[in-house]
């Protein structure tokens, strides 16, 4: 964290914003604010530099053309693989997870590089989109309560030896190679397929980030009573739908 | 059927009459008006039933995300100043609810006709229209996957070659980029409040940049075209120069843009801005939408907004603070079951309003609101909702099959 305020950065809303992805941008500031944490939001379009200077870095979903762009564009730039080798917090989310791997499959049909931010590798899978709420255990060296998502995504993630799932789905596809993992993360970067937006149904996700970034064990409470309220409605509603 | 008469074989004929016995069946069995699947078995005994039925109508074809059915029925009274018109007022706008709504129109010069963006291109095919009239692509039930730039792709190669006069929204650059592959457009400046599906070059992937009014791609050079109509605040700007003024009974300014639009179309079959404009006057309500009911002893106006453009446009025509604002969402099949969009919308545009949530996913419309920092009221019904909310007009804003819920409950 600088010394004024926290930077929360959010990659490329032009191209990657489809899914309710400011969802999450808002979540956070909302949550940092109501601890009186001064937070400062960045949103840098696609032709911007990335800040390498931010603390938590949000990139989301979107569709398969764009996601191309937003690769080539992040690659060209070089901003936000310099604020991972900084340290800085990635949390990112469907095609913006994608694009964090190694590779994915590009809406041409062919293999796209990513930015090799986390150990993942993605291809498009020929089956129907996976559509639905999802629930999912979520790793425990991060202590949080179970994972309440809506997916709505064609790929397949498969997770390299230097990142562990995020989760591990009771619900839904995740990353829909059969293993029953849902998401990835390794060190300070995060990516799961869950949007919802994720951060509205999982606060403590956000509050996760936010730990991170200010170094500290614990935040002072805010009230959650209708985060609970809805994370209650949607995992029974997991829980209900056709497996 | 006299004026079908002629150009109808034998076969179609019994189409049409088998259509008409399905709808009768359907309506007799409770369900609905009937106009879709007596459609459908039309169409099924005779494929080409459309594009008969549409060979002795000037056909206008109306299609985009938001205010299809509200432009329809304006041009279809704008066009009733020159002959008699036939249109699916109701809004079923595939190519069922089409073929029934053209069905029971054999006496008229017009037809005027809303079209499902996913069909445009295969409707415009079949019925050989003399205009279609573009109004804005946006998001909409993200569940589908429907991509917003397809669409506009499909309308594209879809309307490449046609024959009709393009009536087309310059100010949406999805739109702009779908009809420029056109022979004859007529570009209309309506405005779009909506900006976030159309930060990218349709054309080529470049940032749009959008400076005022104006757009353009810095890397391929496609930028907004010329209008030749415009809507400036409250008039119509016509081709000479003239500006008309709009006096709807319709709220709102995407309405103003509708009726700018439809002022354009009228042109094309030769009706005068004053005389298209003066007769839309008349329109009061829209398959429900805009009409003030009373209800428990209050007025509620019911508004519907499907998706982030609508909501956008809904919240710029609500009395201001205090009036009380009841809203409602629910997320089954016809409305999408993907709710990511609520964070699409600007919610703080609310602020000072009483706020009361009903619908389904009235949980997630709260979490929203808390996140937008506002004050609000999670209600268990729309009766609840109503004895709790302050006096004055209650603005009542609902997506798809919230709306139709609240029309049920409210007696509309
Ligand atoms: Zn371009």
């Amino acid at each position: 964290m600088s010394e004024t305020s926290l930077r929360l950065v959010w990659v490329y809303p032009d191209l990657l914003s489809t899914y309710g992805d400011q969802g999450n941008a808002l979540v956070v500031e909302r949550r940092a604010q109501q601890r009186h944490i001064p937070v400062s939001r960045i949103d840098v379009r696609s032709d911007q530099a990335v800040p390498t200077s931010g603390d938590i870095y949000l990139i989301g979903g979107g569709e398969d053309r764009p996601q191309r762009l937003a690769a080539e564009r992040l690659r060209r730039d070089g901003g936000l693989n310099r604020a991972v080798a900084n340290g800085a917090i990635v949390f990112s989310v469907c095609a913006g997870y994608q694009i964090l791997g190694t590779e994915f499959v590009n809406d041409l049909g062919r293999p796209e590089p990513g930015l090799g931010i986390l150990d993942v590798r993605s291809i498009r899978n020929d089956g129907p989109r996976h559509v639905g709420d999802i629930l999912a255990d979520v790793d425990e060296r991060l202590g949080l309560p179970p994972l309440t998502g809506f997916e709505n995504h064609q790929g397949n993630t498969v997770i390299g030896p230097s990142a562990r799932p995020l989760a591990r789905l009771r619900y839904g596809n995740g990353n829909g190679t059969g293993d029953g993992t849902e998401g990835a993360w390794s060190d300070t970067v995060f990516g799961t397929y869950a949007h919802g937006p994720v951060m509205a149904r999982n606060p403590l996700f956000a509050d996760m980030l936010l730990k991170l970034a200010l170094d500290v064990h614990a935040l002072p409470p805010v009230d959650e009573q209708w985060y609970e309220a809805l994370r209650a409605e949607r995992i029974a509603a997991a829980t209900q739908q056709p497996a | 059927m006299a004026g079908n008469s002629g150009p109808l074989s034998p076969r179609a004929k019994l189409a049409v009459t088998a259509g008409k016995a399905a709808a009768a069946v359907s309506r007799a069995a409770g369900r609905g008006s009937g106009s879709v699947i007596g459609g459908k078995v039309a169409l099924k005994l005779d494929p080409d039933l459309l594009a008969r039925l549409a060979t002795h109508l000037d056909v206008v074809l109306v299609s985009a995300t938001n205010g299809k059915t509200t432009t329809t029925r304006l041009i279809a009274e704008a066009l009733r100043a020159s002959g008699q018109v036939v249109s699916n007022a109701l809004g079923a706008n595939m190519p069922a609810g089409i073929t029934s709504a053209l069905a029971g129109g054999s006496e008229a010069r017009y037809g005027v006709i809303e079209v499902d963006e996913k069909y445009l291109a295969g409707v415009a095919r079949d019925v050989t229209p003399k205009a279609i009239a573009l109004l804005n692509l946006s998001r909409d039930q993200l569940d589908r996957a429907a991509e917003t730039r397809m669409l506009a792709e499909r309308w594209r190669e879809g309307l490449s070659g046609t024959d009709a006069v393009v009536v087309a929204n310059a100010d949406d650059p999805l739109v702009a980029w779908a009809a420029s592959s056109c022979p004859t457009v007529v570009w209309v400046a309506a405005g779009q409040e909506w900006k976030d599906d159309a930060w990218s070059c349709p054309s080529c992937g470049g940032v749009l940049q959008r400076p005022g009014d104006d757009w353009y791609c810095g890397d391929c050079g496609f930028r907004r075209p010329p209008p030749t109509w415009a809507l400036s605040g409250d008039y119509v700007v016509a081709p000479d120069g003239v500006a008309w003024p709009i006096q709807l009974q319709l709220p709102g300014r995407a309405n103003k843009a509708n009726a700018a639009t439809s002022a354009a179309v009228a042109a094309v079959f030769g009706v005068a801005p004053k005389v298209a404009l003066e007769r839309m006057y008349a329109v009061q309500a829209v398959a429900g939408r805009y009409d003030v009911v009373p209800y428990q002893g209050r007025d509620l106006r019911l508004l519907l907004a499907k998706n982030p453009a609508g909501w956008l446009e809904t919240f710029s025509l609500i009395d201001g603070p205090p009036a009380p604002v009841l809203l409602s969402v629910n997320a089954r099949g016809a409305d999408g079951t993907d709710t990511s969009w609520l964070w699409d919308v600007d919610y703080t545009r609310l602020a000072g309003h009483p706020i009361f949530v009903i619908g389904d996913r009235k949980l997630d419309l709260a979490v929203r609101l808390e996140v937008a920092g506002l004050d609000f009221r999670v209600c268990a019904d729309v009766d609840e909702a109503v004895r709790s909310a302050p006096p004055g007009r209650i603005e009542v804003i609902a997506n798809y099959t919230a709306f139709q819920d609240l029309r049920r409950a409210v007696g509309n």
